[in-house]
């Protein structure tokens, strides 16, 4: 995924607030034209990083390069990147023109020149006729719009987003999640895009980096995070998750074997992991992956008996948990209802087997 | 659903209902006790004195009789129009130079200072804990001919004699009415400043602002409200102000307050005292009113 030029290249970047490390030692290039979002749980330092970029946190070690230019000592007001905040931080003593217009007036631009790009930006962002408005007389969703269409004007070359989304309500969300997006692809810019909500980055992104505690986890696509999360923590972070335990019992070119609680002697792709016989791992599976049967498999499938142990049922899909032998904790199953045979009785303490697809299980990194 | 219509019903009689059924209601019975004390106060006074500034002396007593003839003397008689500019003049300058002066010190402590932020205020205030009249003494043992600054300068060997324009004169008025009125100026500049989102000055710097421009185009325009409460909270009292101009001002300090204290004092003349009183009240209305104006269009051309 690394080109020879990216627009952001993070480079063993920490931050310390006092002895308080706030970003341990990050790395990673951002591409020309992505939507790259930083995922992670609250304090897990994403609002820190995307101010480092924006430069108004010194990086304490390592090094942001924006275009291959160092930013080491370079002021926000002198960095072609644009922000915008949380908070949206509309000037309030200012029109939505003039705010949208506010770091234009450096440009000298003529007068009318000057409003044809505002009344563009307006139109860009559905918000025209709204010119003459101020902060005050306008909703959230409104808003956000303005802060977006403030920092635009000003093509940057990268957009970095606060959590843009956080304070609208879910019907909104959606709504601006997909504006987002066309804006993006429309004009071509790179975002960098923090949240905390995983389903959004799953949807925005092209990218994600997910962190936790001042590090980053796992930079991958969406899919690749879904499909192949590295580690317990990532995997648990996305979706749901199914974890058994597992020995190593064997290695070959690119596998493992593994034994596996519940489920016997497996053999995975190693998903990177570097682990060797004997170390101890644990093996991930969606609930979604596994497959619910009512009685014995008969073609001669690999399948494990379990007795269900609660069902829930919630329209288009179901849940189910089934007790395996050798498994601490019950394996969460959900199946879509159009797949389910239906007339079945799903009583509890019922006996049930589970198959799975050969590269469901994916083998993690961590225990 | 059935219990919220029930506690509406009972709550529609008496005072009880009324309370609820009138925002309005509700308000005015919050103020009252200040509309009261206003209305006492400040409103019969300042009926009785606009009364009376029609009246005219005669002898010891006052002759009722409507004329505006007072009026027509303070337009006549240049010696009130001297006093009244000389006023507006002297607590004007005196009025920037506390709000210039004050205004970088709460700048300071809204922006620099994380923590302890009330103590430095109270710190920054503590002088003004003790009496005026007090402090205005203390000016004149400062600037007085023997005095700090003129003690201390001799004995450098910088002057040859005491410097005579200290006491007893504008200058002196203006230092010290700056001083002594720097409280009001320090509370509201800091409230205004302390309320500005740090982030619009981060969006500001995002935007291409350095910092002079981000000061110019949002930091003051924001504190604006600031500027205009600490410059009315300092001009309109310190116009009549004479205590300072009688202490400390001389022949050449002595201010429109002084005036009107000789009219209603050793001239004994209420009705003209009245009158200048009125006329004081007037054009300090009428210039409160041309600053704001001239604010609001500031900040439009500003911004
Ligand atoms: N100025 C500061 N001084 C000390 N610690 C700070 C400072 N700013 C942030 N931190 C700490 O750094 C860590 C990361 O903060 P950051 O704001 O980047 O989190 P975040 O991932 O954006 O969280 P959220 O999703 O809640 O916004 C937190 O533990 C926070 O307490
Ligand atoms: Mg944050």
């Amino acid at each position: 995924m690394t080109s020879s030029n990216p627009i952001i290249s993070i480079q063993s970047v920490g931050k310390s607030y006092g002895s308080f490390r706030a970003i341990k030692e990050i790395s990673l290039d951002i591409e020309h034209g992505e939507f790259f979002s930083l995922l992670g749980a609250s304090g897990c330092g994403k609002t820190t990083l995307l101010r480092m970029l924006a430069g108004f946190e010194d990086v304490t070690d390592g090094a942001v390069l924006i275009d291959g230019e160092d930013m080491t000592g370079v002021p926000p007001f002198l960095r072609p990147v644009n922000m915008v905040f949380q908070s949206y931080a509309i000037f309030p003593h200012l029109n939505v023109t003039d705010n949208i217009g506010y770091g234009l007036r450096k440009q000298k631009l003529p007068k009318a020149q000057r409003q044809e790009m505002i009344d563009e930006m307006l139109s860009l962002v559905q918000l025209d006729g709204y010119g003459a408005r101020r902060a005050n007389q306008l909703s959230g969703g409104q808003r956000q719009r303005i802060a977006l269409a403030r920092a635009l004007i000003m093509k940057p070359k990268v957009l970095l987003l606060d959590e843009p989304l956080g304070a609208l309500d879910k019907h909104l969300r959606e709504q601006m999640q997909l504006e987002l997006r066309r804006l993006q692809q429309a004009l071509g810019i790179t975002f960098v895009f923090v949240t905390h909500d995983q389903e959004e980055a799953l949807t925005l992104s092209d990218r994600i980096a997910v962190m936790s505690g001042g590090a980053v986890l796992q930079v991958d696509t969406p899919a690749g995070l879904y499909e192949h999360p590295r580690t317990r923590e990532v995997a648990s972070f996305i979706g749901h998750m199914n974890f058994l335990e597992a020995r190593v019992t064997g290695r070959k070119n690119g596998h493992a074997t593994l034994d596996v609680a519940g489920l016997g002697t497996l053999d995975v792709p190693a998903n990177g992991a570097a682990l060797s016989t004997g170390d101890r791992t644990s093996i991930a599976v969606r609930p979604e992956k596994l497959r619910l049967h009512h009685s014995a498999p008969e073609n001669g499938q690999r399948a494990v008996q379990g007795a269900l142990k609660m069902t829930t049922y919630l329209g288009e899909r179901s849940h189910f948990h089934v007790e395996v032998p050798g498994c601490d904790r019950p394996l969460a199953v959900s199946a879509s209802n159009a797949t389910l045979q239906d007339g079945r009785a799903n009583a509890i303490g019922q006996p049930v087997w589970l198959t799975w697809a050969a590269d469901s299980l994916i083998m993690m990194n961590d225990t | 659903m059935t219990a919220a219509p029930a506690r509406h019903i009972r709550a529609r009689g008496g005072l009880h209902g009324a309370l609820h059924r009138s925002k309005a209601f509700r308000g005015y019975a919050l103020l009252s006790p200040a509309l009261v004390v206003l209305f006492v106060g400040v409103v019969v006074p300042f009926l009785i004195l606009l009364m009376m500034s029609f009246w005219t002396r005669q002898g010891f007593d006052f002759d009722t009789t409507m004329t505006t003839l007072n009026y027509a003397r303070a337009v006549d008689e240049p010696i009130f129009g001297t006093f009244l500019l000389r006023s507006f003049w002297v607590s004007g300058i005196a009025t920037v130079a506390t709000v210039l002066l004050c205004y970088p010190m709460a700048y300071y402590v809204a922006f620099h200072v994380h923590r302890n932020k009330m103590l430095w205020i109270i710190l920054i205030t503590l002088p003004f804990w003790t009496s005026y009249l007090l402090r205005v003494f203390a000016w004149r043992v400062i600037l007085g001919y023997e005095g700090v600054i003129n003690a201390s300068l001799l004995s450098m060997g910088f002057i040859e004699k005491p410097l005579a324009f200290l006491l007893y004169s504008q200058t002196a008025v203006i230092i010290t009415l700056a001083h002594a009125w720097a409280a009001f100026a320090i509370l509201p500049l800091y409230v205004s400043l302390e309320k500005i989102d740090r982030s619009l000055l981060e969006a500001a710097a995002d935007l291409g602002d350095g910092p002079v421009r981000r000061f110019l185009r949002v930091t003051l325009p924001l504190s604006l409200p600031g500027v205009i409460a600490a410059t009315f909270l300092i001009f309109i009292p310190t116009t009549g102000d004479y205590i300072t101009p009688a202490l400390l001002g001389g022949p050449d300090g002595a201010m429109i307050g002084n005036l009107i204290q000789l009219q209603f004092g050793a001239v004994n003349n209420w009705p003209m005292g009245a009158a200048l009183s009125i006329i004081l009240t007037l054009w300090i209305a009428a210039i409160a009113l041309v600053f704001v104006f001239l604010t609001r269009r500031a900040e439009r051309v500003v911004a």
